[in-house]
């Protein structure tokens, strides 16, 4: 069943608080992670966008890099790097050389170093790929890794760290909690206002209790971080991004700075320069598309698409779908054919039943970042 | 009350039956969002695929446990799934089968063995 633990399992530092707080957990990545706590997966998406929720990311990848690999770092993702201020955090992903995704990551550049969060599933792959670039590359294994997201993560978290306050979207900095060192980027990954914070693993817990005892914070698994970003439009790699998919095909073409496009100061130097810049300028053979299935049956990852209620080839397929909690109605996501028409009605094949699905603008729901 | 080992609940009227899902696994499923009932005068065959139940987590079938001839099927369920949550074992039946040998019913688990069987 869904709850039991296999012993090959890596378990993250914090999984005597998650037991205590009521999770059930599931295999994640090669991890024991909490998929739900009591309020259930609807409950804690609904407390996500209504109050604070708490993550325990900490099987994510935390890597460091020293300030001079960071024009290195720059020619393996198309993101604008050496413009990235002091203090900020970027998106990025790393590219293949037939211009797909290998995965995604956060970047920011601190005073003293460059700290990167990559995604759990692939932090083999990541070190491996940076060390084989870059030297100097260190994995951070001394820190847990939370979350805390919603419009109340600001007053939650400001009540044990008041500089958090100043912070905006995609601001990083490094604070002093009773003489633990956080390292806090206001960012995260389900459309709300909150931030991620990198805390030793020695005082994760208490600093974790502190958070769950402010009334406004309750602990959130896996389960509704899933629906949170899906609601929010956010693609994750493995499902709306891999190696056989382009950023522009995804919907990421926002994180190819302008620095790195044909006629950018820097233009191209990473892997797939060639497919993914000729993408930007003439479109890409397939696009992302928001889905809203019409009835109340969610469709889910691999669900083939047609253009027509009977006959025809398939026109595209769903990478991520479910039910929506906010928007309390189905909802997915799903790379279609670039010939088919944006405001088409599609049908999607349902055990064995083609149902209508409408292509919609992404997000589902609006973002609340504090820019 | 009978019990299967796909965790359905059946409760007999002579030779009508009345079927849901457990406690547990209403628990284990999460929420349900969405559920697909079959047609009335449907014959059905023990083992068949009937009913399609949507948690936030994932989809998952409901089988005839016995063979006979769907007679009623519960249409709140459709309106709110929610129901198959909140009360499990009353409100959210799923379908009344009218069987064709209710003397198969004996073959099922009693409350006692189910117990066992989920290890309570």
């Amino acid at each position: 069943m869904a709850d039991t633990v296999e012993t090959d399992l890596i378990t993250l530092p914090l999984a005597g608080l998650h037991a205590e707080l009521g999770a059930k957990f599931v295999p994640f990545a090669g991890y024991s992670m909490p998929v739900q706590y009591g309020l259930g997966v609807l409950g804690e998406h609904i407390w996500t966008r209504e109050k604070a929720g708490l993550f325990d990311v900490s099987h994510m990848g935390q890597v460091r890099l020293p300030k001079a690999a960071l024009a290195g770092l720059e020619g393996m993702i198309p993101a604008d790097l050496l413009g990235l201020a002091q203090g900020r955090q970027r998106y990025g992903m790393f590219t293949n050389d037939a211009g797909g995704v290998l995965d995604d990551l956060m970047i920011a550049h601190r005073a003293g170093d460059v700290f990167v969060v990559v995604n759990a599933a692939r932090r083999a792959h990541d070190l491996a790929h940076l060390r084989a670039h870059l030297s100097g590359v260190e994995e951070v294994t001394d820190r847990a890794l939370l979350a805390l997201q919603g419009p109340l993560a600001e007053a939650a978290l400001a009540a044990l760290v008041p500089a958090v306050a100043a912070m905006r979207f995609m601001d990083v900095a490094v604070i002093d909690w009773q003489g633990a060192t956080l390292w806090v980027s206001r960012s995260g990954y389900t459309g709300e206002d909150g931030f991620e914070i990198s805390v030793p693993v020695d005082v994760a817990e208490g600093f974790a209790r502190a958070l769950l005892a402010d009334d406004r914070v309750a602990p959130i698994g896996l389960g509704a971080r899933d629906s949170l970003r899906l609601e929010a439009g956010l693609p994750l790699y493995g499902q709306d991004m891999d190696p056989g998919i382009s950023p522009v095909e995804a919907g990421q073409a926002w994180a190819i700075g302008r620095a790195r496009r044909t006629g950018g100061a820097r233009a191209g130097g990473f892997p797939g320069a060639d497919v993914i810049l000729d993408q930007v300028a003439h479109g890409a053979p397939r696009r992302r598309a928001g889905l809203r299935p019409e009835g109340r049956a969610p469709m889910r990852g691999e669900v083939v698409l047609f253009a027509e209620v009977d006959g025809g080839a398939p026109v595209g397929r769903i990478t991520s779908g479910g039910f929506g909690p906010s928007l309390a109605a189905p909802m997915a996501m799903g790379l279609i054919e670039a010939h088919v028409p944006a405001d088409a009605v599609l049908y999607g094949d349902l055990r064995g039943k083609r149902l209508p699905v409408r292509q919609v603008p992404l997000p589902f729901v609006p973002p609340g970042y504090k820019r | 009350m009978k019990y299967t080992e796909d965790h359905e609940w059946l409760s007999a009227d002579g030779d009508i039956v009345t079927v849901g899902i457990t406690e547990y696994a209403a628990t284990q499923l999460g929420d349900v969002v969405f559920v697909e009932l079959p047609e009335i005068e449907t014959q059905v065959a023990k083992g068949d695929e009937i009913v399609v139940i949507e948690s936030v987590k994932a989809a998952s079938d409901i089988v005839a446990p016995i063979d006979g001839e769907i007679v009623e099927v519960n249409d709140a369920l459709v309106v709110n799934p929610a129901l198959v949550n909140e009360d499990p074992t009353g409100e959210a039946w799923f379908f009344k089968i009218k069987v064709d040998d209710p003397a198969a019913l004996d073959a099922f688990m009693d409350e006692d063995e189910y117990k066992d069987h989920i290890g309570e």
